[in-house]
């Protein structure tokens, strides 16, 4: 084989790859506006009258309602408890760093059934299945490892000659913080609260059990009706989850063209 | 700057505490107090074996396994020319592929399988177009069975594969393949010889996280699978959910974690020399 013949196969394999791992987002995307009686690709009329009927149903309102709410408590509540977190393992010096982040990067590897079903447990006897801040709380659980893991290379944009000098010229620890640390590691921040809000968003397997009947978010919703029937309305229930996915990515990489910083992408 | 000792543990108090309350310790209680519930060791044991070797749990055993090394062997000989021509793309190329593996990873979980679900069900584009072009006579059931599960689990799976071998490959520094090809190597001993030895550590990594998330997998298995590829995680949901018997799910819960904390164990060692490549 020349060298010519194998890089041209190797490229149309990757190229091939590449369609593959993006087509079933944009199909579900574009057959969201079909005007058919059920999913066709490619449709043969297009309407909106999935939105229609998604946006018309108040359980689905009501469901995007939640997903919103826990979606933001979980954002904030991670990176502020994560940007301390971060801070302190990039400046302090104590035993047992590695082991301690591990420890905090273990709910990823978890399997997300065995968080799921260990804090139900719990909130079952304290009757809080279906409190709204109590599901934030447990998705920031595993939002955490993910602000973790941004804010650490955020944070080690900050020179700490910089924080010393601050230091010197009279300024207080806080001072410092919020003067020096905080203006540098922003873009890191907004990222971290980006994709803390995503994490948090996009979650089903603890909200199942956890949102009850009273705090149903949009990916439970999609679960409990994908289990009786693959419905249209979900197409666009799913594009609007993947608009989401689009803006947050979008956002994350203006902050990052406007102000290098850290970023989850492995580019960076 | 150096923070005292004192000022570190205080900023690392609030993550501490939530690790602690709503991780380390339901998880804990969960599993002693629904164990301790049996009674005594003995009849613990017995509810042990009775669980474990019912043929419920064997079969869901089985299968978790199996279905977990095909979606690995899957997810790494798709992942690897996608992560070779993402470590040495530039400039548009790379942030076109970039994108076809950061959108879908960002993507819920569900509304990946789902995209299965439209493309693979019995009118989905899949069929459609293979009955317009007349390879088949009647739709292929690619729902609902196992093939369903393992299509859904590795597309659901193949980003974190790419994204850890990705880091491994671009650190190879391709001097040293120039070199090998100088001194006359063919282009399969180059990679036979240089590449594949130096990225080994990323194919381990990359093979024991995609097997790890894949054993706990829940969503995809139970949505696209058939009543005989019931899989671990699943057994544990229903025992929740539909039985409320706690024990036999506690039970479940230890093989699985346990199988996973070894493996990620495993996992810590060869992913040391790619810092922060499994997961954003």
């Amino acid at each position: 084989m020349g060298p010519v013949l194998r890089t041209t196969l190797v490229r149309a394999v990757v190229v091939l790859l590449c369609f593959g791992l993006l087509a079933p987002i944009v199909i579900v995307a574009i057959a969201s506006f079909s005007g058919d009686g059920y999913l066709k690709f490619p449709p043969e009329s297009f309407s909106t009258r999935w939105y229609e009927r998604f946006l018309g149903d108040a359980r689905w309102r009501s469901a995007i309602l939640n997903s919103l709410m826990i979606g933001v408590m979980t954002s904030i509540l991670s990176t502020v408890i994560g940007f301390l977190a971060a801070y302190a393992m990039m400046r302090g010096e104590f035993r047992f760093k590695r082991l301690l982040l591990s420890l905090l990067l273990t709910p990823v590897i978890v399997p997300h059934v065995v968080t799921a079903v260990a804090v139900y447990f719990l909130s079952a006897r304290f009757g809080l299945v279906g409190v709204r801040p109590w599901i934030a709380v447990a998705h920031t659980v595993v939002a955490l490892p993910v602000v973790l893991v941004i804010l650490q290379s955020a944070l080690r944009t900050v020179d700490p000659a910089l924080e010393r000098a601050a230091m010197v010229c009279g300024c207080t620890r806080f001072g410092v913080f919020r003067r020096v640390v905080l203006p540098i590691a922003l873009p890191g921040v907004v990222s971290a609260t980006l994709f803390s809000f995503l994490t948090s968003f996009d979650e089903l397997v603890i909200s199942i059990f956890l949102a009850g009947i009273r705090s149903e978010t949009l990916p439970v919703r999609i679960w409990n009706s994908l289990l009786l029937e693959v419905e249209p309305t979900i197409a666009a229930v799913s594009t609007l989850l993947i608009a989401v996915t689009v803006l947050i990515l979008g956002l994350d990489a203006l902050i990052r063209r406007i102000r290098e910083g850290g970023s989850a992408l492995p580019s960076s | 700057m150096p923070l005292g000792r004192l000022p570190a543990w205080l900023l690392l108090a609030p993550a501490l505490l939530l690790l602690i309350g709503v991780f380390l310790v339901p998880i804990g209680w969960f599993l002693v107090a629904s164990i301790m519930e049996l009674g005594t060791p003995a009849e613990i044991w017995e509810e042990v074996d009775a669980v474990l070797f019912s043929g419920a749990v064997a079969g869901a055993l089985i299968n978790t396994n199996w279905i977990g090394l095909v979606v690995t062997l899957l997810v790494l000989v798709i992942g690897y020319p996608v992560s070779y021509a993402l470590s040495r793309a530039k400039g548009v190329a790379f942030t076109l592929i970039l994108l076809c593996i950061v959108l879908p990873y960002f993507t819920s979980t569900i509304v990946r399988t789902y995209a299965w679900m439209v493309l693979l069900g019995r009118n989905g584009l899949i069929n459609q177009v293979l009955l317009g072009t007349g390879l088949i006579s009647e739709p292929l059931n690619l729902l609902y069975n196992r093939t369903g599960v393992v299509i859904g689990m590795t597309y659901v799976l193949l980003p974190y594969m790419v994204l850890t071998l990705y880091a491994a490959m671009k650190a190879v520094d391709m001097r040293l393949l120039q070199a090998a090809e100088g001194m006359g190597a063919t282009p399969l001993q180059v990679f036979l010889r240089v590449f594949a030895p130096l990225t080994l550590h990323g194919v381990i990594a990359g093979v024991l996280i995609t097997f790890i998330l894949a054993i706990g997998f829940f969503v995809t298995p139970a949505l696209m699978g058939g009543p005989s590829d019931i899989m671990i995680a699943m057994l544990i949901e229903r025992e929740v959910e539909l039985t409320q018997n706690w024990p036999a799910a506690a039970i479940m819960t230890v093989v699985l974690l346990t199988v996973t904390l070894i493996l990620y164990g495993l996992y810590s060692r060869f992913s040391g020399a790619l810092e922060g490549g499994a997961k954003p």
